[in-house]
């Protein structure tokens, strides 16, 4: 067994290695990322050992990285694109949306897109404009797409892993305040599937469910209730499309009340869906309705404002309040 | 004055211009066949490094932009030295803000001052300006107050002013994106029947994005009054400008039907004569211009970045020589037209600048936290109501207990 305990940051790095050793046909492309290692350094020291034809250092220009990602896809490569920030894949959102979603269903399934969208996204970071948003339903309401967010080391070590695997396209969110949370990281473990979600602290009274930078949160906000007596199960859905609603369904039918989380805003949100689609599998189950917490319908404010914005340990407890009140 | 003749023009060639090679290997690729476009390149140039006149006689191009210059006085030309010392002193200020925790992320200009200030006061009140995120210096030429620059990256607001009073419009961050806002104004401004001019600020890497393309390409078939001023200062974070482009920016005006001019982005005079010359142009309704500013980002990308993973030490010290201050402060010097007394009352004017915008910063308050559904709309959203209200519902059930403490 080889367990080390790495940041996310560095389980990313170490995933995309084993990709590019594993299988050559693996490119990473995108700005920045070859003698920088990308801003984030998620592909720190990968230019030096593979060289420039293999992580390549691209234009400024998001639409031409995915769109010739998908050339390169069509073409027998399998590209693993950075967009630097979540407010910047919007200029290849066309690309991604109208072409690298739909073409396996134009082509009567003859061919196959490889292609992962690497995107570091939500807020908490201090950042200007653009730098903090979390846009994972924009992708997810998109059929052919799968899109998938990882909330520690591990999950983001195999879960890039398999999304390179995957013969599908895959948006794959990187919390970015957590690329620094360290967690222990088996490289020989088997891995779970990409898009189920897992228990991450189990519970009686009530299930908090989350993805990506809110799971910790909502950690938090179980030990915390624990010490009011309250037994809170938290979930992590890891993937936003497909999403794993029977994992939901045993949790709320277990703990009869369910709270979803994220930093996204709640209106149209993944909060929303799952509401509605446990509620009609778990109707006679709940005894409360399905609670949602995340960010308003306003932009994602200046950073003097994201605590507030962002929800915290407090909002969530105030909404596991609420749920059991009822 | 026809397109060939201001794209092919071959005016005094600046020296030392040649990059150092110890920062040349990341872009083995895609220089094996390209056209050496940065190792001489031509470009205006009026004022040397050393501070000293280009001959006009000997090169009727540079005569030919001379002459948008010839009004330019030894006390303009104070003026344009005092511009650049303290756009560096704000600029200065808010890098050495950044480290002390008062911003956020500050994007330096340093080594820029002459493109922003050049063009920027060639520009008459009623232009309209699109900068992206860099461009303190064209703001202070604007009268935007310098204080104003920093809300956005303190993390107060995300923009600071209103872009009506000094023509002068929010700072972009996606990349590209003013240009096409630029052509739609001048679109405008040519519907309208009016004289005024619009110039659209971006990068070198900027140029690679679909939208600046696009902008050349509406602007071109509209004949719009918009000057694009692209400040090349080599680098885009860490990407060489041969990551960008094959052939020298300004050239690629033509193929869209319009002139490009590469000016020597670190002469403010130069960076004066070929603004004044593409917005002339502009106003007498003959469409667009491309000036390609060839200058250098002297600092880091921003204050995230760290310069010394992709480029040399050496190419920085080779710019260094080039400094935009220090050549007119030469050239001052060295014709009369500024004594030290000069010099110092300038410092002195720096030292209040500097001391201003650090106490400015430092009081500015946060936000107030319902400032979030503020003007999410202009006309009202019954969602944003509906959470205004319930946020405001929540943090009020805080307080009892707050009070207990
Ligand atoms: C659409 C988009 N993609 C990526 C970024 C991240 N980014 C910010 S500045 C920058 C480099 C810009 O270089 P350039 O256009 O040359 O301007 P400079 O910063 O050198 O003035 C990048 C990649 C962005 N802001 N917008």
């Amino acid at each position: 067994m080889a367990v080390e305990k790495m940041s996310i940051a560095k389980a990313l790095n170490e995933s995309l290695r084993k990709a590019m050793d594993t299988d050559p046909k693996v490119l990473i492309m995108g700005e920045d990322v070859g003698k920088l290692g990308g801003v984030f350094r998620i592909t720190d020291g990968l230019q030096k050992d593979f060289g420039e034809e293999r992580v390549i250092d691209t234009p400024l220009a998001e639409s031409g990285i995915v769109g010739t990602a998908i050339g390169l896809a069509l073409r027998g490569y399998r590209p693993v694109v950075e967009i630097q920030f979540d407010g910047f894949v919007f200029p290849a959102y066309d690309q991604i949306v109208t072409q690298l979603a739909k073409m396996h269903a134009r082509a009567l399934g003859k061919i196959k897109l490889p292609v992962v969208v690497r995107i570091p996204y939500g807020g908490a970071i201090g950042a200007v404009e653009h730098h903090s948003e979390s846009p994972e339903t924009l992708f997810a309401h998109v059929a052919g797409l799968k899109v998938v967010s990882p909330s520690n080391a591990s999950d983001a070590y195999w879960m890039l892993q398999q999304a390179i695997l995957s013969d599908d396209p895959v948006i794959f969110f990187e919390p970015k305040r957590r690329y620094w949370d360290k967690g222990e990281v088996d490289t020989d473990a088997i891995p779970g599937e990409l898009h189920k979600a897992r228990v991450v602290r189990e519970g009686a009274d009530l299930t908090l469910a989350a993805y990506g930078p809110m799971v910790k949160v909502c950690l938090e906000a179980a030990a915390a209730a624990a010490e009011e007596g309250k037994s809170v199960e938290v979930l992590d859905l890891r993937s936003m499309s497909p999403i794993d609603f029977d994992g939901i369904q045993a949790s709320v039918e277990k703990t009869r009340r369910l709270v979803v989380v994220h930093e996204a805003p709640v209106f149209l949100g993944t909060g929303s869906e799952i509401a509605a689609r446990i509620t009609e599998r778990c109707f006679y189950h709940l005894e409360a309705p399905v609670l949602r917490v995340g960010g308003f319908h306003a932009p994602y404010p200046p950073a003097r404002l994201e605590d507030e914005y962002l929800p915290g340990l407090d909002r969530v407890l105030d909404a596991v309040d609420r749920s059991l009140a009822f | 004055m026809t397109v060939e003749s201001t794209a092919a023009r071959k005016p005094r060639r600046s020296s030392g211009t040649k990059r150092a090679a110890g920062a040349a290997s990341a872009r083995k690729t895609a220089a094996a066949t390209a056209q050496p476009h940065d190792a001489e390149p031509q470009l205006v140039q009026l004022l040397t490094p050393e501070g000293e006149r280009v001959e006009v006689d000997s090169h009727p191009e540079v005569a030919e932009f001379a002459a948008f210059v010839a009004d330019v006085t030894t006390e303009d030309l104070r003026g344009l030295y005092r511009d650049m010392v303290l756009t560096r002193r704000f600029d200065g200020e808010a890098t050495a803000l950044q480290r002390q925790g008062e911003l956020g992320l500050w994007a330096s200009l340093l080594g820029q001052e002459a493109a922003q200030i050049g063009s920027g006061r060639a520009l008459r009140d009623d232009d309209y300006v699109f900068p992206t995120y860099r461009e303190h210096g064209v703001a202070w030429c604007r009268g935007v107050d310098p204080t104003n620059l920093l809300g956005m990256f303190r993390g107060v607001n995300h923009g600071g002013w209103d872009p009506n009073t000094n023509n002068f419009h929010l700072y972009t961050i996606v990349i590209g994106s003013q240009t096409l806002h630029a052509t739609g104004y001048a679109m405008g401004v040519a519907k309208d029947g009016a004289d005024s001019a619009v110039i659209a600020y971006f990068g070198d890497g900027a140029s690679s994005q679909g939208d600046v393309m696009e902008a050349f390409n509406f602007s071109a078939v509209y004949n719009s009054p918009v000057v694009f001023f692209c400040q090349n200062n080599q680098w885009a974070i860490s990407e060489p400008t041969e990551r960008q482009m094959r052939v020298p920016l300004y050239q690629r005006a033509q193929g869209f039907g319009f002139p490009g001019i590469r000016v020597d982005g670190n002469d403010v005079l130069a960076c004066l004569a070929v603004t004044r010359w593409a917005l002339d142009r502009a106003r007498r309704g003959e469409g667009p211009a491309l000036i390609e500013a060839f200058t250098y980002r002297m600092g880091a990308h921003t204050t995230s970045d760290d310069p010394t993973k992709y480029r040399a030490d050496e190419e920085t010290a080779a710019w260094e020589a080039k400094d935009p201050i220090l050549r007119l402060k030469a050239h001052l010097l060295a014709s009369g037209g500024a004594d030290e007394a000069f010099f110092e009352e300038l410092e002195a004017e720096s030292e209040a600048l500097g001391k201003r915008v650090r106490e400015v910063v430092r009081a500015m308050p946060d936000p107030d936290t319902m400032a979030i559904f503020e003007n999410v709309y202009a006309d009202g959203h019954a969602l944003v109501d509906e959470e205004r209200a319930q946020f405001a519902a929540y943090l009020a059930s805080f307080e009892p207990a707050e009070e207990g403490h």
